[in-house]
């Protein structure tokens, strides 16, 4: 069984309009947790496109799949840091509002 | 047109339907609870499209990363940190949407018109090796991928212990800006924030 039905068209623009919408949420949410969110979205258009790649084009080596493993892991491990960062970040400055978060600003 | 044909389109037509209304949700949504949950969703529907896609080794491992390791990773976090707080008005709060919003939208119209108008080198479907996808991928891990894969795992140690040291409050014996020796309970008390917003 092959897709063929669906267009590959048809996932490139899903995972455009996912990668933008999480682009949004990253400039214009001031809740640090919702910022993680919005890369995870990112993240998750990258893996769409990667999947749909390896599926249409490589569909015999499927090199795209293995590298949506790797998105997966090193996004597992960018989620635990940047929580474990946002925790410490909380602890200092006792609000999780982005633009408190200004120490590094000229 | 077959029934797996419509099938597969209005499988595709619902989670594509699911994963834009729930990402529009996870940005736009007030409260932050509701978004992590929508976030799952978005998760789950993205591991239907693999599916679809003949990847079911991928869409487990999305399954079993995403919606139970990050996601409720991050309903933990909110769960530490949620506290109402009233947020300091921006003063140029709207020109910056505006902007932002404007850039969004351009860089959407570019990526689609690239999607659409270049023309894909389509492999032949015949040569899919559809449901052995788990083999291919366990060959590729342990042949040419095996150098990524074994980084990978110090990756996940290094983050794990990274992870650890950012997020425990006292790890070393004295305190760095009173000098007393701190106490390692394990229940958290409350201390004065080292860094408090002064202005």
């Amino acid at each position: 069984m092959n897709v063929t039905s669906v267009p590959l068209q048809a996932f490139l623009i899903v995972s455009s309009v996912l990668f933008c919408i999480g682009i949004w949420g990253l400039l214009n949410s001031r809740n640090a947790v919702r910022v993680l969110m919005s890369i995870e979205l990112m993240l998750n258009a990258v893996n769409i496109n990667l999947m749909a790649f390896s599926s249409y084009i490589d569909n015999n080596l499927i090199q795209g799949q293995v590298f949506t493993i790797f998105v997966i892991t090193v996004a597992a491990a960018e989620a635990a840091v940047g929580l474990a960062i946002l925790l410490s970040l909380y602890r200092n400055r006792v609000t999780v509002d982005m633009e408190s978060f200004n120490l590094l600003k000229w | 047109m077959t029934i797996a044909v419509t099938a597969q389109l209005i499988c595709f037509s619902i989670l594509s339907l699911v994963i834009i209304i729930g990402a529009l949700g996870v940005v736009l949504l007030e409260s932050i609870v509701y978004s992590a949950f929508l976030l799952g969703g978005v998760f789950m529907s993205v591991a239907g499209l693999y599916l679809l896609l003949n990847a079911s080794f991928v869409a487990a491992a999305q399954v079993l990363v995403y919606v139970g390791a990050v996601n409720v990773l991050i309903i933990f976090a909110i769960m530490l940190v949620n506290k109402k707080e009233d947020l300091k008005p921006i003063d140029n709060l709207k020109s910056r949407t505006i902007i932002s919003t404007s850039i969004c939208f351009t860089l959407l119209s570019l990526l689609i018109r690239v999607d659409l108008t270049k023309v894909w080198k389509l492999a032949n479907p015949s040569s899919s090796i559809g449901e052995e996808s788990t083999i291919r991928i366990g060959e590729h891990l342990f042949s040419d991928y095996l150098l990524p894969f074994e980084v990978a795992s110090v990756l996940l140690l290094m983050a794990m212990i990274g992870a650890i040291v950012l997020a425990r409050r006292d790890v070393m014996n004295k305190d760095i800006s009173t000098g007393l020796p701190v106490d390692q309970e394990l229940i958290e008390k409350s201390k004065e924030p080292l860094l408090t917003n002064k202005n």
